[in-house]
């Protein structure tokens, strides 16, 4: 499974309680939507430092790099050289 | 339009304090019909400013006062709140409410959160928990300050499971307040007050069926500013208007801006006012001297508090409708 599709399953089985891939789109606003808020957003960050071994910087936490699916994914793959 | 200043948060307060006493009085006998009020003070200006609002609508013998301190109060919040019961001539009840946290586990599931973060935590320590990132435009994350017996201070970054674990143990101190203070409202046939400013309230800066609890508050619609101002105008003790306003919830002093808001009290009234009626950000930063990115910040993290903490207003949701209920008041 490659990272974009952990971090989706992750989303829709921890925030919205689903299967359905059709319930979030990968371009949608997780702060936005309501899907995630503050506490939520730290689960997250929690998730992505455990599942990839890396331990993200306060420089990088900014809702920028982890309010979709599409900027989590670009973000882990600067972060890991993907 | 002129200029953004703190003029905006001027009132009559003469006026505002007659209306506040005569909605309680008509909330406390034609809704919650009730005999008179309780009120839980901290000697902070909310709850001050609250009780002397309900001896003005009620008169001191319908006014019944709680000071209910624990192993983390400050020994002069106890003595602004009876300083401020004997102004007013209400009858007044300390409970010690230290033995019923440590029996339900308060302060041990909170000293081994702690420890978890810092293993060195122990007897004679102190700590708080502070707020970082959000004003800088990151994302919040929780800080543990600590202090050593010898005076060395720590800090570490809380994991998010230590952070809750910490939050939900101390959250047992405003529940088991407010434990003491329906007891007291069920037996003297009471309501009970809750004591927010706009401020918090807006913010959701309580807790759920804690602080957050109340038959009627009376100052949820005024900023703190205004509050202060009306402490003053009601000729409180100068001790309690003077108070600065601390959370009174950890063992190292904790200001509320260190822990939830954004900025300084007074500031943020400011930007909540501004906010509210549509003022932009540039207005704002030129009355603040902060800059416009900051304004915006500030403005953020507003909505997003105001978004996150909806659910702490929310009654129980029901699945099925109960139309017959009818509850406005």
């Amino acid at each position: 499974m490659d990272h974009r599709q952990q971090v989706r399953q992750f989303v829709l089985k921890n925030f919205l309680f689903t299967d359905d891939a059709n319930a979030l789109a990968d371009g949608d606003s997780l702060i936005g939507t309501g899907i995630v808020d503050s506490t939520g957003i730290l689960e997250l960050i929690g998730f992505l430092e455990e599942t990839h071994g890396i331990r993200i910087a306060p420089e990088e936490m900014v809702p920028a790099n982890f309010d979709s699916i599409d900027a989590i994914s670009a973000f882990l793959a600067r972060r890991l050289g993907a | 339009m002129s200029a953004l200043s703190f003029d905006v948060l001027d009132l009559d307060y003469g006026q505002e304090a007659d209306r506040i006493a005569a909605r309680l009085r008509e909330v406390t006998a034609r809704v919650l019909h009730k005999r008179g009020l309780v009120v839980a003070i901290s000697g902070g200006i909310d709850s001050s400013c609250s009780i002397a609002l309900a001896v003005r609508a009620l008169g001191p013998e319908r006014v019944f006062a709680l000071i209910l301190p624990e192993r983390d109060s400050s020994d002069d919040s106890a003595v602004r709140a009876r300083i401020l019961a004997e102004h007013l001539g209400v009858r007044v009840e300390t409970v010690d409410i230290a033995p019923a946290l440590a029996a339900i586990g308060c302060y041990e599931a909170r000293d081994a959160a702690v420890r978890r973060a810092l293993p060195e935590y122990g007897e004679g320590w102190r700590f708080k928990i502070v707020i970082d990132g959000g004003i800088e435009g990151r994302i919040n994350v929780f800080k543990l300050i600590a202090e050593a017996p010898d005076g060395t201070p720590h800090e570490r970054v809380l994991g998010l499971s230590e952070y809750l674990q910490i939050v939900a143990a101390t959250n047992f101190k405003q529940r088991i307040r407010k434990t003491l203070e329906y007891y007291h409202a069920d037996r003297l046939n009471y309501g009970v007050v809750g004591t927010p400013n706009r401020l918090e309230y807006d913010q959701g800066f309580f807790v759920k069926n804690g602080d957050g609890s109340a038959d009627v508050k009376p100052i949820a619609h005024l900023y703190k500013t205004q509050v202060y101002a009306m402490a003053r105008h009601l000729g409180l003790p100068e001790r309690v208007c003077a108070a600065i306003p601390t959370t009174d919830t950890y063992s190292l002093a904790q200001g509320q801006d260190e822990f939830y808001f954004a900025l300084p009290y007074r500031s943020m009234d400011l930007a909540l006012w501004a906010l509210n009626h549509g003022r932009p950000a540039a207005e704002l930063a030129a009355a603040l001297g902060i800059g416009v990115d900051q304004a915006e910040a500030v403005y953020a993290d507003i909505r997003n508090k105001r978004r996150t903490t909806q659910y702490l207003h929310r009654p129980p949701v029901l699945v099925g409708e109960v139309a017959e209920l009818d509850l406005h008041a």
